[in-house]
């Protein structure tokens, strides 16, 4: 259904009376922390679909539920927002949805609004807003476990009535009360009348009114739960809450690479292993070679990411549920804040280590729109697990291991400590500039909500995976297909009487040979060239490469590979090669995830072309400069 | 320069103290009375329940003093200082609603 008739539909008929009285979509909204997607999960049993709005980055979920007569209702969970006024992306999309505004979305004929009742005050200048809107609407009040077990109370009757909406207490965590949906979908009216709440234009005003409303309704607000004032009490403690934040910080980097690597590795072999059993089962020849080599090995390269990814969002997933990831903002906050940036950033950008993927994907709980962007652009400058190899491998044969202080710190590891200073460097000095020209925002200060602490559940981290593991292969995988193909292509034409040319002879050769001028300036040669064009695959590519080139099997000859490489690179040129991988956005996967993350290829090229130049410019002067010194 | 931008702060006398939220100590509550922010900021801050009138308590503070956590109405919301100095508070004393 095209926007025209959706716009024509909300226009020409009244809400609700679409279907001779019953509800068809119901838009679910909420401040954050109501508990709304648990709530929406537990409505829906994880009957869901995840999609973007046309032209946003904002996502969105339907569920769906069945009414009373077994007909499919479908719930729009809307993203988290505190007012109606559209100050940011997520609430002017809350808006367009609940007023039809919104292109392939239907205006909703009712909605669900989720709040907290153990902070009903500030909620209520929500509701105020919402119910104005002239939607009928059920007030949920969520957490009704929490608001009984410290001794709250809320008068559910008086609400409704100064509300002139239905309202039940339920609680999204036990299931308690949500028979109140049923009842809603049952007593669906086919002309609702608007409501009229006595509320002052002000949010002032809105809050008087909260606090009176509330008062009416017997409202007593709970006890902050003993719990959070404790754990805070530890967590944002003078020297025990950044000793606490240090232990999660190493948690987090030990999980991905203690336990992600091991399982990358384990999926390589696997997917290896089909590989080669699935050429097996193919004739020889170029179909054999585009399915093995070109689909397989091209499509294998980014699913190896998956248990790293799976990983991290299982552990963010548990930082935030649990609320301790506000914590870990407030603490990191006062050094992020050196660089413009604030507190949020930091679990992405430590994410980053093991892979800017995650990361990028983590940004999303960063609010402030440019502030998440300046994350996603200096988050591929983090030394990732893919540039390890490279480095290893150059340093292994240009840097003779001799000890510096004792027998563990050497020179080899002094110089692969060095290398991820100088990307860490090089990421606050592009943090700094983007802060300072293009993201320059000086209105969106550091305010955050500290949330009660919470189990996490098991239902809202499974469905996190489920989405990001979704999003990762499809959008990001449909991408990295296509460049592998293309990479495939190039070198296996143009063939000989049937046959793929010898790479020095192919398109990518050709290619390498085309750049040579171009990268000569750095010390590089028209294999390291192709090399270059090979690992925008994935950084560790450009090893195989080589050793295509050179025609030696780099698993089993790393020796003379490393011998390959001392005769084609000067030691200045080393060095160059190193600066170059540092800094350049050598990652297809990271551009296939920046595109998917903004929403458009502007960001991806602006960043690809910024890391390409910066990469360049510092090899050049890393090559000129070492060169003058080293023969 | 640098001196007094680092310790001039503390030499305020008592009469121009606890104007501001970010002069309260931990532990310290009073009444909101004005946001000296931009509207979208105000506005932000009013939906999080920081709205003239309330009473405010400095629950806690983060490493180093900034950022710190606040209290109002059952909200903790953490903030820096760079705001919180433009937040005007009256001491307790005078009539408070909602809390």
């Amino acid at each position: 259904m095209g926007a025209s008739t959706m716009s024509c539909h909300s226009v020409a008929q009244p809400r609700g009376a679409s279907q001779g009285g019953s509800y068809r979509t119901i838009a679910v909204v909420g401040p954050p922390n109501s508990g709304k997607t648990t709530l929406f999960n537990r409505l829906t049993k994880l009957r869901q679909k995840v999609g973007n709005f046309p032209g946003v980055t904002v996502e969105h979920h339907t569920g769906y539920i069945r009414d009373i007569n077994g007909e499919e209702v479908a719930l729009i969970d809307l993203p988290g927002v505190y007012s109606l006024t559209p100050k940011s992306e997520d609430e002017k999309v809350a808006i367009d949805v609940l007023t039809g505004k919104m292109p392939g979305t239907p205006a909703p004929d009712a909605v669900i609004l989720v709040l907290n009742s153990t902070n009903l005050h500030t909620h209520l200048v929500l509701a105020a807003r919402v119910i104005a809107l002239g939607v009928p609407t059920l007030v949920l009040l969520n957490m009704a476990d929490e608001l009984h077990k410290q001794k709250g109370h809320v008068d559910v009757l008086s609400l409704a009535r100064e509300l002139g909406t239905p309202v039940a207490l339920v609680s999204a965590t036990t299931g308690e009360g949500l028979v109140a949906v049923q009842n809603f979908l049952a007593s669906a009216t086919p002309n609702p009348e608007p409501l009229e709440l006595p509320v002052v234009g002000s949010t002032r005003g809105y809050r008087e009114w909260a606090v009176r409303v509330g008062k009416n309704a017997g409202y007593q607000r709970p006890a902050t739960p003993v719990w959070t004032a404790r754990l805070d009490a530890a967590f944002l403690h003078r020297i025990w809450g950044p000793v606490i934040f240090a232990v999660v910080v190493i948690g987090v980097f030990q999980t991905i690479f203690a336990l992600g690597q091991p399982l990358s590795n384990l999926l390589q072999k696997f997917l290896d292993s089909t590989g080669v059993a699935i050429g097996n089962h193919l004739p020889s020849g170029m179909f054999q070679s585009l399915i093995v080599n070109g689909v397989w090995k091209g499509t294998g390269s980014v699913l190896v990411f998956l248990p790293q990814i799976l990983l991290l969002f299982l552990v963010i997933g548990i930082l935030e549920d649990s609320g301790y990831l506000s914590r870990a903002a407030v603490i990191a906050d006062r050094t992020m804040s050196r660089v413009g940036l604030n507190g949020k950033s930091f679990i992405p950008l430590l994410s980053a280590y093991a892979c800017a993927v995650p990361a990028i994907m983590a940004t999303r709980t960063i609010e402030s729109k440019r502030d998440r962007m300046a994350t996603i652009l200096i988050a591929p400058f983090m030394t990732c697990s893919a540039r390890l190899p490279v480095y290893t491998m150059v340093i292994a044969a240009f840097l003779p291991n001799r000890p510096l202080i004792g027998p563990f710190l050497g020179t080899r590891a002094v110089a692969m400590l060095g290398l991820y200073v100088l990307g860490f460097v090089m990421a606050v000095l592009t943090a700094r500039l983007l802060k300072s020209t293009i993201l320059r925002s000086k209105d969106a200060p550091f305010i955050l909500e500290m949330p009660p602490y919470r189990w996490p559940t098991l239902a809202s981290l499974g469905l996190r995976l489920v989405d990001r593991g979704k999003a990762f292969l499809y959008r990001a995988g449909t991408v990295i297909m296509l460049v592998s193909l293309l990479l495939w292509a190039a070198t296996n034409f143009p063939m000989h009487h049937g046959q793929p040319p010898a790479v020095q002879d192919s398109v990518v050769a050709k290619v390498g040979h085309a750049i040579e001028p171009g990268i000569r300036p750095l010390g590089f040669d028209w294999k390291i060239g192709v090399g270059l064009l090979t690992s925008i695959a994935a950084r560790e590519v450009i090893i195989a490469t080589l050793g295509t080139l050179h025609g030696v099997d780099p698993e089993s000859h790393s020796t003379d590979l490393q011998a390959a490489l001392r005769h084609e690179l000067t030691p200045a040129g080393a060095v160059a090669l190193l600066v170059f991988f540092a800094f350049a956005m050598q990652c297809m996967s990271t551009i296939a995830v920046v595109r998917r993350e903004t929403n458009g290829w502007k960001w991806p090229v602006i960043q690809f072309s910024y890391m390409t130049a910066v990469a360049y410019i510092a090899a050049f002067a890393a090559y000129n400069i070492v060169g003058h010194f080293v023969r | 320069m640098i001196f007094n931008f680092i310790f001039g702060r503390h030499k305020k006398d008592l009469e121009t103290r606890a104007q501001a939220l970010a002069d309260l100590d931990v532990g310290e509550s009073a009444i909101l009375s004005d946001l000296e922010v931009s509207p979208p900021i105000a506005e932000h801050l009013m939906n999080l329940g920081f709205v003239p009138g309330l009473v405010v308590k400095v629950l806690r503070s983060g490493p180093g003093g900034d950022p710190r956590v606040y209290r109002v109405d059952g909200t903790e919301v953490a903030m820096r200082r760079d705001l919180s100095r433009h937040i005007h508070v009256e001491l307790i004393g005078a009539a408070a609603f909602g809390d």
